[in-house]
């Protein structure tokens, strides 16, 4: 177990690629950090950095206090996890498992024991003479986890390990891992995709696009105030809305109608010096159907037609269509183009409304939705930056 | 009237009838040949009408013919042996690690592949005469070796990239360094390539003529396509027909051999180098 | 693989490259890979670089094996004396018309092979073993077994011939049987080549080819082979290049007699015949010049990839 401190890493490959850019965090020893951002974003580069199976071209990178930048990966006392899993086709389960231990010269006996406490507590004692083409996808998964837990290590590292599973296996999976973690009490980095994984896993969540760390914090934190657009709109699932606005005196005019500017945000606005035209976000849970809220809360109400209309069960979803979205935003397109929305080819812009399940909302017909105008994100589309909580990101 | 299905089945039955007819025939021809009496050798029928072992027996007396087909195994299997090890070892370079130099590598190997071997004998002639090892095994190993490298280095590196690269991380992050990576987790899933390898280089030493014939000019190293190019009759009158056909069908039986065993592993093998990458 | 012109890891000047900043992974790779390949690379450059120096050497010298001492330098008389003799330029022309024959019957023969290895209903396997019998004979047995079949008074398919006839004194019927035991052994392995570039051709477009209405020909002609053509250039070239080198066939069929002696029977009878170690390798290097520049017009203008090139990523 150790604290791993990243010190302005940059990596830069060979071909001139820049994957990785001035990366500064601490780890705490112990502790379960994520890393998660849209392909090709360089995670897969700072895990495999941590690792020692890349070099680091800038920085630093001590683990326990040490400067472990130019040794092999077999002196840190890292395991890893890989998507592919990795394991040797040639070696049955208990050798898999075995063989960091076995190349460290440890006794026999020794080896044994541990590989048969790590096959209990992963349920794979029962297989542990086969080979892992004979296995599931789950229990190759398994064994992967194992022959790291086997060397009881400084660090795991995992890089999308659940992404080969089905969505089934996957959400029990990661229960899992959450728990070894915990019961271990290793420190871990794990690097995925998946922004639920990232949301449900761990301690903290780091944010990276185009090899920059956009926001770090909790997974709370991130999805209450992110720093800017990118981070606003990949926390969160659906996403948050996004419309152009404009600052008035009071209001701020948008298709949706005005949206009142209250007090403190205005005294935001104006210690930032906001430009008039502005970026609104609001995530779909901060509608509501105008009937079901009643007088209680202040809010801003304007109507929509339903395009479609999506029930889960435990919620509606309402999308409706605005005209003229906020356009030319980099950050916007990305996402875009990260989530597949970009190439389902729809015209003018989507919004998507999580509504109570006592709604009548009906399909091409018109309806209320009322705002939450006090939870509301205020964007600088020229810089991306999240003008409501201005604060640093936390590190 | 057949159904359309059996027709299908007879049409494939009769492509594969001659495609079989034309791989098979010349070799059957040579065999039928060395199975003749010598009065009946020159009947011009494909069929002997009266067989006998003669010839075989004929050209296992002689240690003109037992000397070349010791030579030929010895140098085939020597020459396989190094050629397979320094291709093993080239090949998982340029397949896996980073070091300078490596395109210089594939381009030189490329090269030697193209060489036409006529233009190295003539030098290669002068050069072994002047070493002392014109007419040894050495003199037709080296240039074996050399002219299979190519060979071995494009076959194994396909091999070795078919083997995920991960693989070699995870050695990496299990603590093992890059030579135990190397002997404990790559070469175990390499040998099926090595074998292919052994297997095609093997057939390419055991095939020439070229240098077996410049580079030899006793029997101490001259193996069998050359021996047989050399036979004489009995008596001069007589033409070596049949101790010709029937060494040539000794020294086909081996590769025969391989290609029933190993049919799939060579087809891999040889079509693996040229198509990918 | 890209010609050598595309960029190499050496050439990114900003890269991690420079010797001293290296971590401890990465030298230890190189260190590796360089004592790797050394072995493999001190052979190739022993017994090909230095040999075909000396060649080009010996080919600037008079030097008669029967009167060794009196070698001397001669400068390009070789070259001129061999560039106008007329052997030269028979021997080039009865081996180039080999070399463009035998690939063009061979690409055509190994594509319908393939066609039937990649679409045969049952026998698959059985075919494939019995294609490989060509390809793994030594080629001598091969040149012996067709030299009987057409030897007047043994062979029986001279036995089917016209009394009298004796195709292998015959200069064209004799360059014509050549080709013919050419193809027969290298077919298959161009057909395996074709058939392992058919496998990469998607069935999926195929499929929709065929839905779109497309008949065998057209799919053939429109979708399979344009999606072939880099396996097809590859065995071209390969194919190319070992033809011209052809050697045993016409030793033990003709033994160049007849005018039906290639560029490297040429090489072989100054060499060992004629003793002429000068002229000879004049030969050899003119031979080495002529594969190199096919090999150029192949890569240049078709675009052909050599084979076992580097993968995207290491
Ligand atoms: N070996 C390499 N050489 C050159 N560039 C590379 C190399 N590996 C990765 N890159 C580049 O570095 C950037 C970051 O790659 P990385 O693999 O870290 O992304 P990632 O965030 O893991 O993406 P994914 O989610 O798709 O796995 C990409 O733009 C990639 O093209
Ligand atoms: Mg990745």
């Amino acid at each position: 177990m150790a604290e791993i401190v990243l010190d302005g890493i940059t990596k830069r490959y060979p071909d001139g690629a820049l994957a990785v850019r001035d990366f500064n965090l601490t780890i705490a020893d112990g502790e379960f950090v994520i890393l998660v951002g849209p392909s090709g974003c360089g995670k897969s580069t700072t895990l495999n950095m941590i690792a020692g199976l890349e070099d680091i071209t800038e920085g630093t990178l001590r683990i326990d206090g040490r400067v472990v930048n130019d040794r092999a990966p077999k002196d840190r006392d890292i395991a890893m996890v890989f998507q592919s899993y990795a394991l040797y086709p040639h070696m049955n389960v208990r050798d898999n498992m075995g063989f960091a231990l076995r190349l460290a010269k440890v006794d026999k006996a020794v080896i044994r024991t541990k590989v048969e406490e790590a096959a209990r507590i992963l349920d794979l004692t029962q297989h542990l003479d086969r080979k892992p083409a004979n296995l599931s996808g789950g229990q190759r998964q398994r064994v992967a986890m194992g022959r790291a837990i086997v060397r009881d290590p400084k660090a795991f590292l995992m890089d999308e390990p659940l992404s080969n599973l089905d969505a089934k296996l996957r959400v029990q999976m990661r229960t899992q891992i959450a728990a070894l973690q915990r019961r271990l009490g290793t420190t871990t980095v794990y690097v995925t995709h998946d922004q639920v994984e990232a949301m449900t896993l761990g301690d903290r969540v780091v944010v990276m696009r185009g090899g920059l760390v956009q926001q770090v914090g909790t997974p709370q934190h991130l999805y209450d105030a992110p720093v800017n657009l990118f981070v606003a709109g990949f926390i969160g699932s659906p996403g948050m809305n996004f419309l152009g606005a404009t600052l008035e005196q009071n209001a701020l005019r948008t298709s949706l109608g005005d949206l009142a500017v209250d007090d403190r945000l205005r005294r935001l606005l104006e210690r930032q010096d906001a430009p008039r035209e502005l970026i609104v976000g609001i995530r779909p849970e901060d509608f509501e159907d105008a009937a079901l809220v009643g007088e209680r809360r202040t809010g801003q109400a304007c109507t929509a037609t339903v395009d479609v209309r999506e029930s889960v069960g435990s919620d509606v979803y309402v999308h409706f269509t605005q005209e003229g979205g906020p356009a030319g935003i980099t950050e916007l397109a990305e996402l875009a183009a990260d989530s597949g929305l970009a190439d389902t080819g729809m015209r003018g812009h989507r919004i998507v409304a999580r509504l109570d399940p006592a709604t009548r909302a009906a399909e091409g017909s018109p309806m209320d939705l009322w705002i939450d105008t006090s939870r509301i994100h205020v964007f600088d589309p020229a810089t991306g930056a999240n003008l409501t909580h201005p604060e640093r990101a936390e590190y | 009237m057949m159904s359309h299905r059996g027709r299908t089945l007879t049409g494939w039955g009769v492509v594969n009838l001659l495609v079989i007819l034309y791989a098979l025939i010349p070799v059957c021809w040579i065999a039928a040949l060395s199975f003749k009496d010598p009065s009946t050798l020159t009947d011009g029928n494909f069929i002997p009408r009266e067989w006998t072992w003669a010839n075989y027996r004929g050209i296992f007396q002689t240690s003109e013919f037992t000397r070349a087909l010791v030579n030929s195994i010895g140098i085939a299997v020597i020459a396989t042996t190094i050629a397979v090890v320094l291709g093993t070892m080239a090949a998982y370079a340029v397949a896996r690690l980073r070091f300078p130099g490596k395109r210089v590598l594939i381009g030189m190997s490329l090269l030697i592949a193209m060489f036409p071997p006529i233009s190295l004998v003539s030098p290669l002639f002068n050069i072994e005469r002047v070493l002392g090892i014109f007419d040894t095994w050495a003199g037709l190993i080296i240039p074996y070796m050399t002219f299979s490298l190519p060979l071995a280095i494009y076959t194994l590196s396909a091999f070795f990239r078919e083997i995920p690269w991960d693989l070699e991380k995870a050695a990496k992050m299990d603590g093992a360094t890059p030579a135990q990576a190397f002997r404990l987790v790559i070469a175990p899933l390499a040998a099926p390539g090595v074998v292919t390898t052994a297997i095609l280089v093997f057939i390419f030493c055991w095939n020439d003529f070229l240098f077996a014939i410049s580079l030899t000019s006793t029997t101490a190293a001259r193996t069998v396509p050359a021996a047989i190019a050399f036979f004489t009759g009995s008596s001069q009158f007589q033409q070596p027909t049949g101790s010709i056909a029937a060494a040539a069908v000794v020294i086909t039986v081996p590769i025969v051999i391989f290609v029933l065993l190993f049919q799939r592993r060579i087809v891999a093998g040889l079509t693996a180098g040229a198509v990918k990458g | 693989m890209s010609p050598p012109a595309a960029e190499t890891e050496a050439a990114a000047p900003s890269a991690p490259g420079r010797r001293g900043e290296l971590s401890e992974g990465a030298r230890q790779e190189r260190r590796l890979g360089l004592l790797l390949c050394a072995p493999a690379v001190v052979v190739m450059v022993a017994v090909t670089a230095y040999p075909i120096a000396y060649a080009i050497y010996l080919s600037l010298q008079r030097y008669d094996l029967r009167f060794p001492d009196q070698a001397h330098w001669v400068g390009f008389g070789n070259y001129g004396a061999v560039l106008t003799s007329p052997f030269w330029w028979q021997a080039l022309w009865v081996t180039v018309l080999i070399t463009v024959v035998s690939v063009a019957v061979e690409l055509v023969l190994g594509m319908a092979l393939a066609l039937v290895m990649h679409r045969a209903i049952f026998g698959r396997g059985t075919v494939r073993t019995a294609v490989l019998i060509p390809y793994g004979i030594v080629t001598v047995v091969a040149a012996y077994s067709w030299q009987y079949a057409w030897t007047p008074g043994t062979g029986y398919l001279a036995a089917l011939l016209p009394a009298g006839s004796a195709p292998l004194t015959d200069q064209w019927q004799a360059i014509g049987l050549i080709i013919l035991a050419e193809v027969w052994k290298t077919t298959p392995f161009m057909a395996l080549l074709l058939l392992a570039g058919l496998a990469l051709v998607p069935g999926e477009t195929v499929r929709a080819a065929m839905v779109d209405g497309a008949t065998f020909w057209q799919r053939l002609w429109l979708v399979i082979l344009p999606l072939m053509k880099p396996a097809i250039l590859v065995a071209l070239l390969f194919r190319t290049l070992d033809a011209f080198r052809i050697f045993d066939n016409i030793y033990v069929l003709t033994g160049g007699s007849n005018d039906t002696g290639s560029v490297s029977i040429l090489g072989y009878d100054n060499l060992f015949t004629a003793l002429n170690l000068g002229i000879g390798s004049a030969i050899s290097v003119l031979i080495f010049l002529c594969v190199a520049a096919i090999a150029f017009l192949f890569i240049k203008i078709f675009g052909a990839a050599a084979p076992g090139g580097e993968p995207e990523r290491r």
